[in-house]
């Protein structure tokens, strides 16, 4: 599970993270290079969280019952913000009038920023707690989900997508507009840097099963937590120097460990219950049988190998920057 | 309106929205696999021009596929919860494993047909292409996986969750033990048990063998049944736009060859679809005998059945109106009915006295007597009518699509015939024009039939989400209320308004272009981006070598 969601993380977040950047540019032209820098992987992209949803199913289904029917109507906007986006990617450069391209530019702006907020507003959720009953179903509604932690979540997953895409957009540009992304990072960094050490901090405060994990594994968490600053504060380090490559390496690797922060500090538990932690939904009582979880072990062994050597070959056929050729219009 | 009709009625449009969109690239990715093994083995232009065209239509009709797909996935979770936690020890892993082998494989390569035409040379073009067919019928095969074991459940067990005590004694989850620790465990429930609504929170179906669970009765019959229908489908598609083409006598060259290849794969599919149907329907009739009879309109069990042609089937109610049988009025074939479920068509006079089972006698006293224990024989029948689908409607269902079946089946050898003596393309006649309108028509004809089809295997499948162990009544989610679905609803209905005209916009511009030569490998014809993304090594339209 942790592999499958921070594969999208590190695959769709950058394309989520295209969307809002999008409008920080006026041209019709470097806009298209925005758009042509995820146009053929992110399809791919988007089917980790597919197949990461098919996995929950397969191997927690009282996690991705509760789950997606407790969060009806923000999984319902997350739809409803997904299907825009395709639409907009497909449709966008259907038609040369400005105000048409204009419309599904914001379109896709918003749509993404929308995914990426409600992604995190669920993350938040599941950290924060939800009033479960017995029977794991969520007491409660959309209100109920949209509390300030948990949209400050979303802020945070917002402003780390934005970084990250704003980092591939560094690799897949060149000239004068690969200067203005490189600018970009100026803010983006430290603006994500700060909603992240803020986010820590409050989850320490705030929520007592968390600073209980601290408690119990203070090696494990302050370490991740300190590398995982680190390698944030060296993607700026390598945006300056130059090494584009690099400087996404290093992004990627920080939104790896920061799941993997989020991992350790709620192990096992999968799903927290307010008030009563009796309820709590954990790796132990969600749980597929063990003859399930050894079948997809060994779907998995197999097919995650193969899905990750052909991807890599795709993104390797679209390598070097992005070039606009004569003939689009 | 209840929760859980708003969520049936919402599942019915999503799916079969849904639906119109991956047979069409299950379909076009054979044809496309054909036409780029033509470009590959005779290495013309034609071929070449033919192929990107075909592959930009094959883009667009993707892309909605995975737009109207993400919804489906979201959906047993959303709204059918109670099922999710039900089935998802057996459920989920096809879903996964589509997922893992059958979307990734599709996207990933079709990155390279979309935006890799001067990247990659004709070779690894091909090969992508069949990669991608291939990522399009895996997603099919774990589709129709998951779907079969609703339909046919094998390889399982039902098994309840219990608190164990210290002491080694059980108790039900719902009672107290007080300061007494104990653990939970599963324990099996033996065959045929009953699960009562009540104890859904603590029972669930476990599988005992996946092998079983993935090769249930009816996946290979649905398998196949579904993988012609989605060639037929795109097949006709070719051969819709073709004959526009040719009407308008444009393209003329393209559409000819394009024409000649949907022909024979739309023939092929539908002649050997003749072979599954009966197979499926023959599975149907030994598994879901319940679901033969109400597709057939069988009142009573009868030897010598007939099958019926075409008529109307209607409720036969009481003084009170309530359900208490069918009123048949169909012509039908004698005899022929049993002979199809018998499957012995070699000794017809024999096959024709095999018994098929009514739906006065289905389901039988015995399966309603585990439900409803100590009840009279009356009692039972009176009962009965609750376990059937809505025959009316599956009834109908069921002929539209066989009498479109049919119907596309003749449209095919026809234009075969006609292609065969050399006169297909001769426009100048009356009845070539109007053949190659009908041809034109033929794509929605064969959307119609898959959708008649769907509707009549999973209305078919009622008053059961799993057949004869969970009924649909009882698998909506519990914490979801119904106004929530009715937004949802609405909000779907608006999204796919919006992308059903979009489609349509674009294809219509797709196909006004038509294919059109590259020059030189640079420049591409307005209307259908992707743009060439260079960057590194590549080639100058296609794999020339480089002095």
């Amino acid at each position: 599970m942790g592999i499958l969601f921070t594969g999208y993380a590190i695959l769709d977040g950058f394309d989520l993270g295209t969307g809002p950047l999008l409008l920080c540019v006026e041209d019709d032209r470097e806009r298209r290079v925005l758009f042509n820098a995820i146009g053929p992987i992110w399809n791919g992209n988007e089917v980790w969280l597919v197949t990461a949803g098919g996995a929950l199913f397969a191997a927690f289904p009282a996690v991705y019952a509760t789950v997606f029917s407790g969060f009806y109507d923000a999984f319902m906007l997350l739809l409803v913000a997904l299907i825009f986006r395709a639409g907009a990617i497909e449709f966008r450069s259907q038609r040369p009038g400005r105000r048409w391209r204009t419309t599904w530019d914001v379109a896709f702006a918003i749509s993404s920023l929308i995914s990426a907020l409600l992604l995190g507003v669920t993350l938040g959720n599941l950290v924060w707690g939800i009033p479960l009953d017995a029977g794991h179903e969520l007491q409660g509604d959309l209100f109920t989900l949209l509390h300030p932690y948990a949209l400050f979540t979303g802020v945070t997953v917002v402003a780390l997508f934005i970084m990250h895409a704003n980092v591939y957009l560094v690799l897949k540009t060149d000239g004068p507009l690969q200067e203005k992304v490189m600018r970009w990072t100026r803010l983006t960094v430290p603006a994500y840097l700060a909603c992240f050490v803020v986010f820590n901090a409050i989850t320490l405060l705030f929520c007592p099963h968390i600073e209980a994990a601290l408690r119990w594994r203070p090696l494990i968490l302050g370490g991740i937590f300190v590398v995982g600053l680190l390698v944030t504060f060296n993607i700026l380090r390598e945006v300056r120097k130059g090494n584009a490559g690099r400087a996404f390496v290093s992004s990627s690797l920080a939104l790896a460990l920061h799941m993997l922060l989020f991992g350790a500090a709620v192990y096992p538990v999968m799903v927290f219950s307010t008030p009563n932690h009796a309820y709590d939904m954990t790796i132990y009582n969600s749980v597929s049988t063990g003859k399930t979880l050894g079948f997809m072990f060994l779907v998995a062994i197999i097919g995650i190998p193969i899905v990750l050597t052909y991807t890599i070959t795709v993104y390797y056929v679209f390598r070097g920057k992005v070039v606009l050729t004569d003939e689009s219009y | 309106m209840n929760v859980e009709i708003l969520s049936r009625i919402q599942f019915a449009m999503t799916i079969s929205f849904h639906f119109l969109f991956p047979p069409l690239t299950i379909g076009l990715g054979v044809m496309l696999v054909i036409m780029q093994s033509l470009r590959v083995w005779t290495g013309k232009q034609l071929y070449s021009d033919m192929a990107r065209f075909w592959t930009r239509v094959f883009g667009l009709i993707f892309a909605i596929g995975v737009a109207t797909g993400i919804p489906m996935e979201f959906q047993f979770g959303m709204n059918w919860a109670r099922y999710a936690r039900f089935v998802g020890d057996i459920f989920g892993s096809p879903l996964a494993i589509e997922g893992i082998y059958a979307f990734f494989l599709e996207s990933g390569f079709l990155a390279l047909l979309l935006f890799g035409w001067h990247r990659i040379g004709p070779r690894i073009h091909l090969f992508s292409t069949c990669m991608v067919a291939l990522g399009a019928h895996f997603s099919a095969i774990w589709i129709l996986v998951a779907n079969s074991w609703m339909q046919t459940p094998a390889g399982y067990h039902l098994a309840r969750l219990v608190k164990l005590a210290a002491d080694g004694r059980q108790f039900p989850m719902s009672a107290d033990l007080g300061a007494q620790a104990f653990t939970l465990r599963e324990v099996p429930l033996p065959t045929n048990y009953v699960v009562r609504p009540d104890e859904l929170p603590h029972v669930r179906a476990v599988v005992d063998n996946f092998g079983d669970a993935i090769l249930n009765p009816s996946t290979l019959d649905r398998l196949f049944h579904t993988v012609l229908a989605c060639w037929i489908v795109g097949a006709f598609l070719v051969v819709a736009i073709s004959a526009w083409w040719l009407l308008r006598g444009r393209h003329v060259a393209s559409a000819r060859a394009s024409l000649k290849i949907g022909l024979a794969v739309a023939t092929v599919a539908c002649l050997l679809q003749m072979v599954a149907a009966d197979s499926t329907a023959r599975g149907v009739s030994r598994n879901q005998p319940t679901k033969l009879a109400a597709i057939e309109g069988l009142s009573s069990s009868r030897k010598e059945a007939g099958l019926s042609l075409v008529g109307m089937v209607r409720w036969k109610r009481d003084a009170a109106g309530q359900i208490v049988g069918i009123e048949e009025q169909t012509i039908r074939v004698p005899g022929l009915l049993s002979i199809l479920v018998s499957g012995d068509f070699i000794h017809p006079l024999e096959a024709s006295k095999t018994e098929v089972k009514g739906l006065s006698e289905l389901p039988s006293n015995e399966f309603l007597r585990r439900r409803h224990p100590g009840a009279t024989d009356a009692e039972l029948a009176t009962l009965r009518p609750q376990y059937w689908p809505n025959v009316p409607v599956v009834f109908q269902s069921y002929h539209i699509m066989i009498a479109l079946g049919v119907s596309l089946t003749g449209i095919a050898i026809l234009g075969c015939a006609l292609w065969w003596t050399g006169r297909l393309f001769d426009t100048q006649t009356m009845f070539r024009r109007i053949f190659l309108r009908v041809l034109a028509l033929c794509p929605v004809l064969a959307q119609v039939a898959t959708q008649a089809g769907w509707f009549t295997a999973e209305m078919g499948r009622q008053p059961w989400v799993v057949y004869g162990v969970l009924k649909t009544a009882d698998a909506a989610s519990a914490v979801v209320k119904a106004p929530q679905v009715l937004s949802s609803i609405v909000m779907f209905a608006l999204i796919y308004m919006l992308l059903t005209f979009l489609f349509l916009t674009v294809l219509a511009r797709l196909i006004q272009k038509g294919p059109v030569s590259d020059q030189g490998g640079e420049s591409l014809p307005e209307g259908w981006q992707p743009l060439s993304l260079k960057g590194g090594r590549h080639t100058e339209g296609g794999a020339s070598s480089t002095p």
